[in-house]
């Protein structure tokens, strides 16, 4: 155990890890997401009351649902950062972040869409809503704060801990819903209770929202890659990576 | 600046206890502030000019300002807090009293509570009073107005610990008063939501306790954690330069 812990702080180890199990990241998220959005938006039946445009759903869904998730899995590597200064902690905050940014903003703008023919306008000022724009700031704020520190260690664990702070506003996120209860309709998934909606609806939602959590596992693969390359681009391996093209 | 104006901090040595520390530090901040006056009314002249452009701005109509005195109040409070947040840590960063304070043995959230303390009273403090004469110019009736200060009261000291987490985060950066802002602002907008909320619930005929209880978690909850992210927060900043 401990030694699989050491091992995951060394970028080297996880460079090579992750090269072998990118592919099936990448096979398994666009297959289930695939047949996800497929099923949804072609074979599932017509909502009786929205029609046919519910169907951005299988689409707004995740995208709200990773956008919430991956500043968790931010705050959770930014712990990990400070206490225990790993590096591929930090690594992966940063590397995630611009993701997170634009899984909010397609989040919102889904939603948009969706409003437009459900709710007969673009945008309201609802607490939900309110809540996903505020939490669009919070990532662009820890891009920004990224880019301002040239040093990268002290970069790092100032962005820990602003990631840190900003987690508070994940609560506020999830049960404003219930708080204020204005347009947005409840959460669509809730662990103890069974789906409000029909099983051919909530089934390719859940393999959209799978789909999407490994498509984001290997664009995070990637992403840390490049990050890792540029950061240890002074050591001998990397050297040799680049030069025989595998570690 | 010149050095006189800057007393030094006078509370070395593990002999002097957290609480007498917290004091030094306290007084050490007033002495400062108030030999630098303009630095205290820049901030509350801000406030003022900001809703003053409102009425001008919008529209003058008592009907609009009474709607969204309150709101306008807030979010010009908000604004004043924030711009002045610089001064915080950024005196002491200069010249190096900020370095002392993190070597004191006494542990540095307890010094950034005293900091912050220092702040909210010469900024938070002041518009929470000059409020009930702006509240008047925005036609907002008696009543609103007292709900209006006592929201203030309890949040413009959230504002003053959440802006010392990002005045610590910020620190000598290039760029710190944009960033700064672009930090904060969105941390603030739960006590600015819930602020206005109580005016317009009061104004509605409801009754306000729930909303300011909540208020007052947050008042809670920043106590309790600012202070321990602002200090996480400077000792990074420090060692950055």
């Amino acid at each position: 155990m401990w030694q699989f812990f050491h091992k995951l702080g060394s970028p080297k180890w996880f460079f090579g890890i992750s090269t072998r199990f990118m592919p099936w990241l990448l096979a398994g998220g666009v297959i289930l997401l695939m047949a996800g959005v497929v099923w949804g938006l072609a074979f599932a039946p017509e909502d009786y009351l929205q029609g046919n445009s519910y169907r951005i759903i299988f689409i707004h869904v995740p995208t709200a649902f990773m956008a919430q998730s991956v500043y968790i899995m931010m705050a959770s590597a930014a712990l990990v950062t400070l206490v225990w200064r790993m590096k591929l902690a930090d690594v992966f905050v940063k590397a995630v972040a611009p993701v997170g940014l634009v899984l909010t903003f397609l989040a919102l703008f889904t939603g948009a869409v969706w409003g437009k023919p459900t709710w007969g306008t673009w945008w309201i000022w609802d607490a939900r809503l309110t809540s996903m724009l505020i939490l669009m700031f919070l990532y662009g704020g820890v891009i920004a704060l990224d880019r301002a520190i040239n040093d990268e260690k002290s970069a790092a664990r100032a962005v820990a801990v602003l990631v840190l702070v900003g987690v508070v506003n994940i609560p506020i996120i999830k049960y404003s819903v219930e708080w204020w209860n204005t347009l947005h309709q409840p959460a669509t998934f809730k662990l103890t209770e069974k789906p409000s909606m029909p099983a051919e609806m909530w089934v390719p939602l859940l393999l959209s929202v799978l789909g999407l959590y490994l498509i984001f596992g290997w664009l995070a693969c990637v992403r840390m890659q490049t990050e890792i390359l540029s950061r240890e681009q002074r050591t001998r391996w990397v050297r040799e990576f680049v030069m025989k093209g595998r570690v | 600046m010149n050095a006189e104006a800057r007393p030094v901090v006078r509370l070395a040595g593990n002999s002097v206890g957290a609480l007498a520390a917290m004091k030094g530090v306290f007084v050490r901040d007033m002495k400062v502030a108030f030999r630098q006056r303009q630095d205290l009314l820049n901030p509350l002249l801000f406030f003022v000019m900001v809703v003053t452009l409102f009425p001008l701005g919008v529209s003058p109509e008592v009907s609009f300002l009474r709607e969204a005195g309150a709101g306008i109040l807030w979010v010009a409070a908000l604004l004043s807090v924030l711009l002045s947040l610089d001064h915080l840590f950024r005196h002491d960063f200069d010249d190096g009293t900020l370095e002392q304070l993190v070597l004191q043995p006494q542990p540095l959230f307890l010094l950034i509570l005293a900091k912050t303390l220092v702040h909210w009273m010469l900024t938070g403090l002041p518009l929470v009073i000059l409020t009930p004469v702006l509240g008047v110019m925005m036609h907002l009736d008696g009543n609103s107005i007292g709900i209006l200060c006592l929201t203030l009261l309890i949040g413009t000291p959230v504002l003053s610990l959440i802006g010392a987490i990002g005045a610590a985060l910020t620190l000598g950066l290039r760029s710190a008063g944009v960033l700064l802002s672009l930090l904060i602002i969105p941390l603030y907008i739960p006590v600015l939501i819930f602020g206005t909320g109580t005016v317009a619930a009061a104004a509605e005929g409801a009754t306000v306790g729930a909303y300011l209880a909540l208020l007052g978690a947050f008042l809670v909850l920043a106590l309790t954690l600012a202070p321990f992210a602002a200090a996480a927060a400077l000792k990074i900043s420090l060692s950055n330069g």
